[in-house]
């Protein structure tokens, strides 16, 4: 009963927003791809920012919504390019790699999760399954916006298709029993293996001309493999170890694809390499308050932020929600510049270094005129530990806000944080009766 | 990293070997005392390894001959009040992990003492970050894990480390305890009617080992001498609980057999914030940022200010890790309470001198005052801020870190 009168409360309040445009005003602005702005103004309409200022130099339209936030921040929306929020599952046990899964058709876009992403002002996500196989499907690229269905996330690029990419892993994570490697070098074979089957498999539909008595048996996997080596699909590599870095950067080169390095703990030993690769979108890095935790983690530590960064290599960072938590991701970045990283460049990482290697960077990333209007308000520094995310906006639309009790349960823990909520959009179906 | 501090503090040894070991005079932009109000430019002098002088610097001389420190911000050498660092290495191979035993349910007689290692890695990153005293031992990973005890985060053997050998026997009550299919305790009614069990048959041995004719007497069985111990109030029992019920259950069972009890993790405590308060129980919360899932989907960052808002002794645990992070770390873990709810200054109780309330070492540590250790962490800033770093560490006088972390 209780979620029925808070549907009601929040039909109130909602909606209309987006037909007029929103401003907003007397904030401290942090663009990331611009110098900050000490009274900015950012005025937002119909999903994209419209444009972005000193207040002296922006006209706010008339009829607009202003919000006031004097003494707060406000930056574009986090990106994650490493989420596990959504009660994922990716392939299963049957084998090492399984380019035919979809992580999208295991999705539960009601896990509170996703609730907590929202409130940690993380705008943008890359959902993936685990790191358990060399390759364990094809990942997802998620606005977290209020749903009820997983195509409400949905991202689509400009040829229409969906934005995703695929979900690799080397190291000790996918070394098992047979079918799967038992040995670095076992990975590696399976890993060529199959591309080279995609090669020949790719060849064959080529040779076909179209003519489907020609044609090879449609085969899922190897279509995606084919969208990896034409560099339609980037490959997030789950990675640790300094070596299995370099295997990546020599699987890369042969077989051409690019990829964006998760995780990279070891990746101080060998950022020059990192940075030599043209076939490194970036690298996103979890910092773990402590070392270890894992064999491969042994040497895991805050200053591979600012050295990677330093190198040259495009530098951000994940949640791997929930391996630390998304409400927590501004955080992430703070322990960066704990360890040597310039707080700009801590920033840059949470928000344009991941819309890079998501392949998004004229979409998210920063606050600019034509992007999409996903950004945070802040209550201060982002980078204190006594901040707080007070509002999150995506596409235009507000998520989450600190001062709504339903948002703040989420934000803050407490009895039923854990426990699905029905979304905004989800309640309002219940309200005109969609469910019945 | 973390490597470099062994090393820093053999060089700190030998910087003071021969002269008058452990002086130190430690000078603080702030100096937060925990006893009483924060001092501004204050100094604190240790001698042979104990606090002589906490004040303003106006008002006192350096003695010659003391090395100097200075720092932002001195406040007392950190406590983990609930800790396997030192048990639970950071390589998290089988090797290395001594945090349970999985042959029983039920092991009091599991001393923690013969499992530390005080030389392992996550002691040393402890310390790096101003952690100088740890209770360390048994996980909450059986219905009774064994023995917890108290150690200072230097030296390279257990007796350079130890303070208390026996501090608290390790209960868990809920899914830790849970001994998996057909196996017992299967659930948590289970868990209580074991414990309950065992209780009275501890209560029943002493009785029996206290009486006079030797002829008569059982034959020593160290489990229920231990848990005898427990029984006669001498040593508390750690009872690791988060749902509400579970604390609940705690409780009864504490009061059914007069036992001192420490509740343990506790992520729902709010919800019976009356209960533990009447029954005068304290708290050593779980890690702030501990996974909320499972048992624990109802934590809050706020339990830690509710907790002492309802005038409930609490301390707040870096706590056991099975995975990545192997081991949280106090300060960031009071700092994200502090942010929330908390503020600075019971945060910083709750990682000095309420944790040392509730393992009964304050007369030794846990504040800055004369006659206490001279166990002092230095910072570059509010050390609860993301990025302020630790910039020295000293542990009865010994500059055990000077790195900048």
């Amino acid at each position: 009963m209780l979620r029925y009168l808070v549907a009601a409360a929040l039909l109130a309040t909602s909606s209309a927003a987006q037909e007029v445009p929103q401003a907003f005003v007397g904030a401290r602005v942090l663009p990331i791809t611009s110098p900050p702005l000490e009274n900015g103004t950012v005025v937002i309409h119909e999903g994209k920012i419209v444009a972005v200022g000193e207040a002296s130099a922006v006209e706010v339209p008339a009829g607009a919504t202003q919000h006031d936030l004097r003494g707060k921040i406000v930056m574009p929306g986090l990106v994650d390019t490493h989420s596990h929020a959504g009660d994922v599952e990716g392939g299963d046990g049957s084998a090492p790699m399984q380019p035919d899964v979809r992580v999208l058709d295991s999705i539960n876009v009601r896990d509170p999760r996703i609730q907590k992403a929202q409130a940690g002002g993380i705008t943008t996500a890359n959902i993936m399954s685990g790191s358990g196989h060399l390759l364990s499907g094809q990942t997802l690229y998620v606005k977290h916006r209020d749903a009820k269905a997983i195509d409400e996330l949905y991202i689509y690029r400009d040829d229409g298709s969906l934005a995703y990419g695929v979900k690799m892993a080397n190291g000790t994570n996918s070394r098992k029993d047979p079918p799967f490697p038992g040995t670095r070098a076992k990975s590696a074979a399976l890993i060529r293996e199959r591309f080279l089957q995609a090669i020949e498999y790719r060849g064959k539909v080529a040779r076909a001309n179209a003519d489907p008595s020609k044609a090879p048996p449609r085969d899922l996997g190897l279509e995606t493999l084919i969208e990896v080596l034409e560099g339609e699909r980037a490959v997030h590599f789950h990675t640790h170890r300094h070596d299995d870095i370099v295997t990546i950067l020599r699987l890369a080169r042969e077989f051409d694809f690019k990829v964006v390095l998760q995780h990279v703990s070891d990746g101080w030993l060998v950022a020059d390499r990192i940075a030599a690769s043209r076939h490194v979108l970036g690298a996103s890095l979890i910092l773990i308050d402590s070392p270890g935790g894992k064999l491969e983690a042994k040497d895991n530590r805050f200053e591979t932020a600012g050295i990677l960064d330093e190198a040259g290599v495009v530098t951000g960072f994940h949640t791997d929600d929930s391996i630390t938590d998304s409400r927590l991701f501004l955080r992430m970045a703070a322990l960066g510049a704990r360890a040597g990283m310039s707080r700009e460049r801590a920033l840059y990482g949470l928000t344009m270094a991941g819309a890079i290697m998501l392949e998004m960077e004229d979409r998210i990333g920063s606050l600019e005129p034509g992007k999409d209007a996903d950004l945070v308000v802040l209550s201060g520094d982002p980078l204190s530990v006594y901040t707080q995310v007070l509002e999150t906006w995506v596409d235009g639309q507000s998520v989450f806000d600190r001062s709504d009790p339903q948002d703040r349960l989420y934000a803050e823990g407490g009895y039923g944080a854990g426990q699905e909520r029905l979304s905004e959009n989800a309640l309002r179906s219940i309200v005109e009766g969609e469910y019945q | 990293m973390s490597r470099a501090t062994p090393a820093a503090g053999i060089l700190a040894c030998l910087a003071l070997a021969g002269a008058s070991v452990a002086q130190v005079a430690v000078r603080g932009g702030t100096v937060h005392t925990v006893a009483g109000a924060p001092i501004q430019d204050g100094v604190v002098i240790v001698e042979d390894g104990k606090i002589t002088f906490v004040g303003p610097q106006a008002s006192r001389s350096i003695p010659d001959g003391l090395r100097v420190l200075s720092a932002e911000v001195v406040v007392p050498g950190l406590i983990d009040a609930r800790s396997t660092i030192g048990v639970s290495g950071y390589l998290n191979q089988r090797h290395d992990q001594d945090q349970v035993e999985g042959s029983g349910p039920i092991q009091p007689e599991l001393r923690a003492i013969d499992a530390y290692n005080p030389r392992e890695t996550l002691v040393g990153w402890a310390r790096s970050y101003g952690v100088t005293t740890i209770h360390t031992g048994h996980a909450p990973l059986a219905l009774v894990s064994g023995q917890t005890a108290i150690v200072k985060t230097r030296g390279e053997t257990l007796e350079e480390a130890l303070i208390k050998p026996l501090a608290m026997i390790s209960a868990t009550l809920g899914e830790g305890a849970r001994a998996g299919r057909d196996k017992a305790p299967g659930t948590r009614a289970k868990m209580a009617a074991m414990l309950r069990t065992e209780l009275i048959r501890a209560s029943e041995y002493a009785e029996k080992r206290a009486g006079d004719d030797s002829e008569k007497l059982p034959e020593r069985d160290l489990r229920l001498e231990t848990l005898a111990q427990v029984l006669s109030g001498e040593v508390p029992l750690l009872v690791t609980a988060h749902r509400a019920q579970d604390i609940l259950t705690a409780l009864r069972i504490r009061e059914e057999f007069d036992i001192p009890v420490v509740l343990d993790g506790a992520a729902e405590a709010y919800e019976v914030l009356d209960r533990i308060q009447s029954a005068e129980v304290p708290v050593i919360l779980h890690a702030t940022m501990l996974r909320s899932r499972g048992e624990t989907e109802n934590l809050s960052f706020e339990t830690a200010s509710k907790l002492v808002e309802a005038g409930i002794l609490t301390a707040i645990q870096g706590g056991y890790e099975a995975y990545v992070p192997k081991s949280r770390l106090v300060l960031f873990e009071a700092g994200v309470a502090a942010a929330h709810g908390l503020g600075f200054e019971n945060a910083l109780r709750s990682v000095t001198l309420d944790a040392a309330r509730i393992l009964g070492i304050d007369g030794r540590v846990g504040s800055l005052e004369v006659g206490k250790d001279g166990d002092l962490a230095l910072y570059d800033g509010d050390p609860f801020e993301y990025t302020t770093h630790c910039v020295g560490v000293v542990i009865e006088g010994e500059v055990v870190s000077e790195e900048v972390r």
